[in-house]
Parts: structure tokens; sequence; C-alpha cells
């Protein structure tokens, strides 16, 4: 059992909480450790289509772990244990949604960064204080938060240290949907409740298909996109999905 | 919890917030601003309490920011009120309008400056037939601050609110009630007891679904129609989650008086 999460199984969705409160669920190599761990087991569960991620509702993660980080020298940094981490949960291939109270501060908004869908309460707040501390975000926040929110607000962020708020945040893109802080991880529920829903395998090729737009050039992404479309010819699940619709009946979709 | 400029009760459900700067009108200073802080955060915290009343002590209510308090002397450099409404007043005025229960102003004297918007940050203000409310800020060049400005058109209509913003002049409790910019007017006598059998009242309600209500309502100048309906939606969403709820229901079909836990 892990011990900073607690995991539970709803159907076909998994709800990971982080939980070290005493620490407003500050990122340390444990947790990240444990987390990446915890998708892992959820990616190779069949049952499972997709997963949210939570925290509290104070606090989704109010970063890394300052007093673990300060330990670290520049060798230190180099050999960190926390890099494989983020690089197993960047690898996550189900969709997963984030359920953000509270703050998503530093590493804690890169975590967030790091769901598919992100659905806000709308007292959270997002930020990248690292400049502050006279470092800079180093999981992703100068190049995810880019991505969201266009350059001049990820700029201002990053070099002021300031966060922004859920609803800042919608405007920007950077999350989808803002809710009742009370109804947050209820709504994640529900959409992941209704993509586990959908053919798995569909649901991995377009996921696939639209991370593909951050990183590559239009022309490419579309050959991509083009290659997994016709991929999914070959499934039974897409056979289904289309008799089904035509029969006027839900899908019934087995994975393959 | 004893304080120097705060007079901090609560009882039966009902905390009692009451200034007491009297020689001073009740005008708020950097301690005053923390005292203040201070048990807002206790009634924030304790699961007991289920409405405030606030209210200030002597012949004034409140007469905003204490100037003496505030260091301008002829040749030294400009003050940043932006910082003093960033550090005291803004927190203030969020933390009435977001607390999840009913708060009740008592306005027992003169508002003025921001001792005149915080009322407006409140959920039901009731004010003595003696009281006034002056906003003050146009008569030494200032801008009116504490949310004034937001709460004024909204409450009076535009054009009444800038007669009010830039002339500065005194409105009275009866003019007050008759615009809508405050709930009741009670004679100079009475105004403490009302208060207190309205927040006796409030207190023995269902005060979750009273906080939705007020969110909803804080929400609405806000939002759409769209955005307000999906609102309503949530929080009724939350609302039938209450045990009050069950509770309601249950004495309703029984007819009898429900009692209510204020969850």
């Amino acid at each position: 059992m892990p011990h900073t999460l607690a995991v539970q199984t709803l159907d076909q969705v998994r709800l990971i909480s982080l939980q070290r409160p005493q620490a407003l669920n500050a990122l340390n190599t444990q947790l990240l450790g444990e987390l990446a761990d915890a998708l892992a087991e959820a990616e190779t569960d069949p049952g499972i289509g997709a997963v949210v991620i939570t925290g509290s509702a104070r606090a989704f993660a109010a970063g890394a772990d300052i007093a673990e980080m300060a330990q670290r020298d520049l060798v230190g940094m180099l050999d960190d244990p926390r890099q494989a981490s983020w690089q197993r949960i960047t690898a996550f291939k189900k969709p997963l949604v984030a359920a953000i109270n509270g703050y998503a501060l530093g590493g804690g908004c890169e975590l967030a960064m790091h769901a598919d869908i992100l659905i806000a309460g709308s007292d959270a707040l997002f930020g990248q204080p690292e400049i502050n501390l006279g470092i800079m975000p180093g999981a992703g926040g100068t190049q995810r938060l880019l991505r969201a929110v266009g350059k001049s607000m990820a700029m201002q962020m990053v070099l002021t240290g300031e966060p922004i708020s859920a609803r800042q945040a919608q405007q920007a893109g950077l999350v989808s949907e803002v809710t009742q802080p009370e109804l947050t991880v209820e709504r994640a529920l529900q959409i992941a409740h209704a993509i586990a829903a959908k053919a798995p395998l569909a649901v991995r090729l377009a996921k696939e298909a639209l991370l593909k737009a951050m990183d590559t050039d239009l022309a490419s992404g579309l050959r991509f996109e083009r290659h997994v479309f016709t991929l999914l010819a070959g499934t039974q699940d897409r056979e289904e999905g289309i008799r089904a619709f035509q029969e006027k009946r839900r899908a019934s979709f087995t994975g393959h | 919890m004893t304080f120097e400029h705060i007079l901090f009760t609560i009882e039966a459900g009902v905390a009692t917030l009451s200034l007491n700067r009297p020689e001073q009108l009740n005008s708020f200073n950097a301690k005053m601003h923390g005292e203040v802080r201070e048990a807002l955060k206790h009634v924030r915290q304790d699961a007991e309490v289920r409405v405030l009343l606030l209210t200030g002590e002597g012949r004034g209510f409140c007469a905003g920011q204490d100037l003496a308090d505030r260091n301008v002397a002829p040749g030294s450099e400009a003050p940043d009120l932006g910082e003093s409404i960033e550090q005291f007043y803004n927190p203030l005025i969020r933390a009435l309008r977001d607390l999840p229960m009913p708060v009740i102003c008592a306005v027992n004297g003169v508002a003025a400056g921001a001792g005149a918007n915080i009322p407006l940050a409140c959920d039901l203000v009731l004010a003595a037939r003696s009281a006034s409310f002056i906003q003050a800020f146009c008569k030494i060049g200032l801008v009116p601050d504490s949310g004034g400005t937001w709460s004024l058109p909204r409450l009076v209509g535009m054009a009444r609110a800038k007669a009010l913003a830039l002339l500065g002049e005194r409105l009275s409790a009866e003019q007050a009630v008759e615009w809508g910019l405050i709930y009741r007017c009670v004679d100079d006598v009475d105004l403490r007891d009302e208060a207190l059998k309205l927040a006796r009242h409030l207190a023995t309600q269902p005060t979750y679904g009273l906080a939705l209500i007020k969110r909803s309502l804080n929400a609405s100048f806000n939002n759409s129609f769209e955005e307000q309906l999906e609102l309503e939606k949530d929080l009724q969403r939350l609302a039938g989650r209450s045990e009050d709820y069950r509770e309601g229901v249950s004495a309703f079909m029984a007819k009898r008086t429900p009692s209510f836990k204020g969850r």
C-alpha cells in the first residue's frame, strides 16, 4: 500500500488522491514514486479505463518538497530520482483527469498539467512560484504552461511567481471546466466514467494523436492522425460502434 | 477571547463582533484590523457558529480608516494606499462575503468611508434611525474602497451611486432603506434587540443551505443567466445532500417543527 496516496477503484475509474496533508501534498520523492507506481498499475489493469487524480480541499499540491530539494547540490540534481518518476507519469497512456481544488503551485501545477483534462474548483490557484526561491520550474512548467496559456501569461507567471485564479486559468485554456469546489472530484469522475465507457483503443490513440499536436509540426501531426485513424479500422470495437449507431442502441466495447 | 479594540462573544450559535474604539468612532487601525481578522477566522472555523452579527460600540458604527494611523506628513513620500487595501480592507471584505453563514450588520451610528462600505459586504443590514452612511472618500481626494464602487451601483443604481460617491453627502438610514441600500431601519433603542432577534432566528435555520443561498446570490451579479442556472443546479445538488434538507422534508411531512443542525 502506498503511504502518500489513497487509491480507490470506482467501476472502471481509478481515483488517486494525494495524501500528505501536513505538507499540503508537497511532491517529495516518495509521493512521486508511489504515484508513478499507481499509474503503472492502472495502466496494466484491463478493468480501468481512466484515472482521476486529486488532492485535498485545501491543496491539490503546493509544490515540490523544498526541504528535500535543498539537500541536493548540482551533482545531486543531476541524479535526481524524481526525474524518473516524472518520466513514468508523462508516459501514462490512459486518460488522466485532474480534479484541482486549492493550491496547484510549482510541481503541483506541473503535475496538474500532466493530466489530459483539468477540472478546477472555483477556489483553485495555479502558479509557478519557483522564481521566488531563486530556481525555476523543472518538471515541464516552462513548456506545458506556455503551450496552455500562451507566452505573455506564461512569462508573467513564471517570472513573477504570481498565481492565477481558476477563472483566469479557464479563460486562458489551462483548465476546461470550473466547478463549485465541493463538486470538483465528482465532475472529474463523471468525465472519467464517460471516457471509460468508450472504445479503449480509440481513446488511447486519440489521446496519443492529441499529444502529438503539442510537439510536432502540423503535417507530421496530420500524418500521424491518419495512421492511427486507419489502424482503428482493424478493430472489432469500430465495427461495434458503427453498428450500434446504425441500430440506435448503446455500443458495448470490448477493447479489441 | 479578549481583544483591545473589539468585543467578541459567541452565544447559542450567534457570534457577535462589535467594533470597540468608541472615542475614534470605531475607525480602523492596524491592530483593530488584526483583531477583526482573528475573530473572523475563529467564526469560520467554529462549527457551532451559525450566524455573525457585526456592530459598533458607542455613537458611531465605523468611521473607516483612522487617518491618525496613516502618516502623511507634508513633504514626506506619498503613501501606497493600495498596499493598505491589499493588506487589510480587501481581505476583510472578502472574509465577510465568503463566510459560509449569514452575516448581519447592525449599523448603530455614523458609517463613513470604508465604514459605510463594510455593511454592504454583509448579508442583512439593519440600521438605527439616527445612523447615516457617508461615502467620505471624495472629500479627501480618494476613491470609495472596500467594495463600495462595486456594491453601490448594484444596490441603488448608477445615478444614485455616482451622487453618493462624488458628493459624499450624508445618507440617512431611512433614505438608505428607501433606496434599497440596506434592509431595515429601526428605532435606536431597538437596534440591538432587533438585530439579536434576527440573529437568533437565523441560528436555528439550515445554515448550510443559507450559506449556499448567499453564495448563489453573491455570484448572480457576475454571472450570465445560463451560468447562474448552472450554479443553481450545482448548489441545489449540494443542498439536497444535507442533513437539514432531510430534516426539513420529514418535518414538513410529519407536520412538526424541524430541528436543523446547520449541516
